[in-house]
């Protein structure tokens, strides 16, 4: 038995409880090859059936948790931030009866605060980005016709990451001990101990930054799917537009999500430790931190909004009963919005006092997204015109979503100009505004969705005549609430306030929101009802219920586990419109994969303009080390906030135990045999190293995600060499203050040298001398370490001490930043080392090595710039 | 990235038009954020970085102009039809080229935009 069916003990379990000669019969490893089989006869089909059924089956009993299946996943990952959307929701009702008539005691101001800031950060950080990724988790693959994405281990990472993070933050309110600093943290509000006690912040900053290691795991994962997992023949050209939105927002979230995780090392850094980046008195600034929020804040809005365009880019067709009309501007609206969403961040910061010059940079982009916003908009309508659209739920709410997105698009307009932003800026105003755009834009079309893929996921339809209903309540409840906003923002309501005072004509639009959300609120949990209600009696939807024309509605009902019965030949952009037989052709295992011969879960890569088949994939199965892998890395941070170190450090060396036994049993596994026949008389590679692999191109995205981070640090750097008369600033008369030179230049010598034997490694390692490679591994491991000793070592033996100003704290950022990284690529080659010791690497199944060379290519990168700036740049200046 | 007039493309020529709004946005920003900073003298005039800005977009109009012209000509020479949806090298070309035009022109659109604050404006306040 192989290494990874040895790991994949859940299904050996689920196996064996149908009975031992049910395995025998499946008969793995005697197959032949599938060109051979004659797929008209039934006993051949029956045979792959039951052996597709078998691999791709759940694990059973509580061993289910371990499942990593993107059906499953998927599942858990949308159920759970519907779970926190409803937490969230009620919190936002109980703002709302607080603010139901003037000086009401219904909450107390902090506890409101609490209230408001979660209500916020749930809905942002738990729902609405996490909600995308769920769906794209659930859908992508079976929109591509492929069997599972290419790494759902990392998909199961990423959501016990996701669910572990959420609690904390969630928990936090009932013990008093949410945050109170609106979703935003306002330092040096938040970042001061006599302003804020207790851990309210620390809670908000380490729990989401746990929380966008889950987005950016699965930003990796889309990317690498939509790019390398279609099905043979879906060019670009042809691909549901669904996978384009997946594309851009996934590539937007590799840009936008780690500038606030940068911005969540400074502003930790000051609360545990006082190091000044936000402290005035010392030279640190708080436009930093609005700075690296807003670069993550304002995409964020399009992360949120375009995966839910998305949805209406695929109802659309299906209602409509034809194409889409103008595919080529929707790809140009989703990559003009993902490129000029980062252009607009400064439109949050139009009040703190930045030179006119600079607010209309952000204005006139602000202005001009608007066009990419509109032509998706006029792309539906054309579709919906020149079809002939047939009126259902999915429609209703979809019709909702367009009225309610473009009043918020509209306000939007007005408050991108400086001027108007000015007197409506921290009013109702705004809270209105962004309701519109957030619930239009991304609420109601989520809710479309389900009501569209319902059938798909659950085998039923949901009810129509409850849609109706919910969809009125919340339509009109929305409206109510929110529209009297505008007017209660504009009598001079400022945002986050606990109360009002009578007398100055707040109550009566404060009322009808009130009322407005708690109707809303109704309609929502109708939605609810009619999705959790128990329906055992009613009968199934037929398949593809709304006849619609793309992948995903192969889906057998009930579902089936394997995703597709064979994996199609794709010639059209809706095969199930376009394509004879296409239906009964890949039911019948004519196409490609029809079987799981050697009893593995396969999937297949191909390239990515033209998708020709390059590669028959093996993707691991059920493991509970992913679920280890998450408890151990929150258990870092969650006992980081509460500054229990010991337990803190023991913790983290679990979590990077847990990981590298993951990686160890279920990545980069030498099949049994270099190629396998999978059909049609096509023999692919079961093995592909270097940029043929997906794994190469997960690391090349992880590392393009780290160097924005990086990058995030170094603009802070030159932010405070920017705006501070002198930086480095002179600490005593005559005496030079900074890591002096000699030691960073030691450092980058050494980092250069580990980087060359990376790369000398991977070469002689390839050519066959497998002992070379071993002793160079073996010296990257001492040559790295040296090197982050030695960057650490400057700061240190020229006494810069992080808390006396921003400078050093500044310095010793950048060097910590990079001697980590230098830790992590020497652990990398020390892994690699291991690897070729035990048999696992040799010079044709190389993905390791490879793979870490490439890293070192970044991290090269990175030492470079970090001398350049903290030992040289002072120099030049 | 062009070969004569023959270009593959691909999805880094698709992003090229705007990625040079990208950076032209990034360095009319930077450069008077720089210049303006750290904004005491509000008065202060900044004719040298409104100069510099207006040379950017001059350099920034041409190459995204070059990439529209670029696209729409091979697009044109390969058939220029829409819709793009046939299955073949061909098509998925011309998609990806006419893609580029349309992209192309929003950047085009978008690089003006950024620049007219600094045509209006001669001071820091």
């Amino acid at each position: 038995m192989s290494d990874a069916t040895l790991d994949q003990s859940a299904t050996r379990w689920a196996g064996k409880s149908d009975g031992e000669k049910a395995q025998a019969d499946l008969n793995f490893g005697n197959v032949p090859p599938a060109s051979e089989r004659d797929q008209d006869d039934p006993e051949v089909r029956a045979g792959q059936e039951a052996r597709l059924r078998h691999v791709w089956a759940e694990p059973k009993g509580w061993r289910y948790w371990s499942a990593v299946n993107n059906t499953e996943v998927g599942l858990w990952y949308t159920a759970t931030s519907f779970a926190f959307m409803l937490f969230a929701g009620v919190l936002g009702l109980m703002m709302r009866v607080q603010l139901s008539a003037p000086d009401n005691d219904f909450l107390t101001a902090s506890f409101y605060n609490q209230v408001y800031t979660l209500h916020g950060t749930v809905m942002m950080f738990l729902f609405a980005v996490p909600v995308f990724e769920a769906v794209a988790i659930i859908l992508l693959p079976q929109m591509l016709g492929a069997r599972d994405l290419p790494f759902p281990r990392l998909s199961a990472f990423g959501y016990w990451c996701f669910l572990i993070g959420g609690i904390f933050v969630c928990g936090s309110i009932f013990f008093g001990a949410a945050p109170e600093g609106g979703w935003f943290m306002y330092p040096p509000l938040t970042t001061q101990e006599r302003f804020s006690p207790g851990y309210g912040a620390d809670i908000w900053l380490l729990g989401l930054s746990f929380i966008e290691v889950a987005s950016i795991a699965a930003a990796v994962e889309l990317i690498v799917g939509t790019l390398k997992c279609r099905p043979p023949g879906m060019r670009l050209n042809l691909m549901p537009l669904y996978a384009w939105y997946v594309l851009v927002v996934a590539g937007m979230i590799l840009f936008a999500f780690p500038p606030l995780i940068a911005g969540d090392i400074l502003f930790e850094l000051e609360r545990l430790f006082n190091w000044p980046f936000f402290d005035p008195e010392r030279g640190g600034d708080p436009m930093l931190w609005q700075h690296l929020f807003w670069i993550f804040g304002h995409p964020e809005v399009y992360i949120v909004f375009l995966p839910a365009i998305a949805l209406l880019a695929m109802i659309i067709p299906t209602f409509a009963r034809r194409p889409i009309v103008g595919y080529s501007f929707i790809v140009l609206a989703a990559v003009g919005t993902g490129f000029l969403s980062f252009g607009l961040w400064v439109h949050h910061m139009f009040a703190t006092g930045l030179p006119a010059i600079s607010l209309g940079f952000f204005s006139a982009a602000s202005e001009a997204v608007a066009i990419p916003t509109a032509v998706q908009i006029f792309v539906f309508l054309a579709t919906l015109l020149a079809g002939r659209v047939i009126y259902s739920v999915p429609m209703l709410f979809v019709s909702g979503a367009l009225a309610i997105f473009v009043i918020g698009g509209l306000t939007g307009v007005m408050v991108a100009l400086a001027p108007f932003d000015w007197q409506a800026h921290d009013t109702y105003f705004v809270v209105a505004h962004l309701h519109y755009v957030l619930l239009g834009g991304m609420l109601f079309p989520v809710v479309a969705g389900v009501y569209y893929y319902w059938p798909m996921m659950g085998g039923r339809r949901l009810s129509d005549k409850l849609g109706k209903i919910a969809f009125w309540l919340m339509f009109v409840g929305f409206n109510t609430a929110f529209l009297p906003m505008h007017w209660s923002g504009l009598i001079g309501m400022p945002r986050r306030v606990w109360t009002y005072p009578a007398d100055i004509g707040l109550e009566l639009p404060n009322l009808i929101s009130s009322i407005g959300a708690f109707v809303f609120a109704a309609g929502f949990v109708t939605v609810v009802w009619d999705v959790l209600r128990p329906r055992k009696g009613e009968p199934y939807a037929e398949r593809n219920t709304w006849n619609a024309g793309t992948l995903e509605w192969l889906a057998e009902v009930p579902d089936e586990a394997w995703g597709v019965r064979s994996v199609p030949i794709v010639s059209s952009r809706y095969p199930l419109w376009q394509q004879k037989n296409f239906m009964a052709d890949v039911d019948m295992g004519r196409y490609y994969m029809p079987d799981a011969e050697e009893g593995m879960r396969e999937t297949m890569v191909t390239s990515v303009l033209d998708a020709e088949p390059v590669q028959c994939l093996r993707v691991p199965g059920p493991t509970f080390m992913t679920f280890w892998a998450a408890i151990f890395l929150g258990a870092v941070f969650i006992l980081a906030t509460f500054h229990l170190w010991t337990l803190t450090l023991i913790t983290a060396v679990f979590a990077v135990g847990a990981i590298l036994v993951w990686l160890w049993r279920g990545t980069a596994m030498q099949p049994e045999k270099a190629e396998k026949d999978v059909g049609l008389g096509l023999k692919l590679p079961l093995y592909a190293s270097g940029p043929k692999s997906v794994g190469w191109w997960a690391m090349f995205i992880t590392m393009t995600g780290d160097a924005t981070a990086f990058i995030s640090l170094i603009f802070g750097y030159f932010f405070y060499f920017t705006v501070s008369p002198v930086f480095p600033p002179p600490m005593m008369a005559g005496e030079e203050i900074g890591p002096g030179v000699l030691w960073p230049l030691v450092a980058l010598a050494l980092f250069a040298a580990s980087w060359l034997t990376a790369i000398l490694a991977r070469n002689t390692n390839s050519k066959g001398a497998v002992g070379t490679a071993r002793l160079l591994m073996g010296c990257g491991v001492l040559l790295s370490l040296a090197a982050s000793a030695a960057i650490l070592w400057g700061p240190y033996v020229t006494g810069l001490i992080p808390t006396v100003h921003v400078y050093p704290a500044t310095v010793w950022v950048l060097a910590i930043w990079t001697a980590c990284h230098g830790a992590a690529g020497a652990l990398m080659l020390a892994y690699c080392l291991a690897r070729s010791l035990a048999g696992r690497m040799t010079p044709t199944h190389d993905i390791d090595i490879v793979n870490v060379a490439l890293y070192w290519h970044f991290m090269a990168g990175t030492a470079l710039v970090t001398v350049a700036t903290i030992a040289l740049f002072p120099l030049a200046v | 990235m062009a070969i004569g007039n023959k270009t593959r493309d691909n999805l880094w020529t698709l992003i090229t038009a705007p990625t040079i709004w990208g950076v032209h946005f990034l360095l009319c920003y930077g450069s008077v954020a720089y210049g303006c900073a750290p904004n005491e003298n509000i008065f202060q005039t900044i004719s040298g970085f409104r100069i510099f800005v207006g040379g950017l977009t001059a350099v920034a109009l041409a190459a995204i102009g070059f990439v529209f012209m670029r696209a729409l000509g091979e697009w044109r020479r390969n058939g220029g039809r829409i819709p793009h949806e046939e299955d073949s090298i061909e098509v998925r070309e011309r998609f990806l080229e006419f893609s580029t035009v349309l992209l192309a022109g929003l950047s085009f659109i978008a690089v003006i935009y950024t620049a007219l604050p600094a045509a209006m404006m001669v001071d820091c306040r």
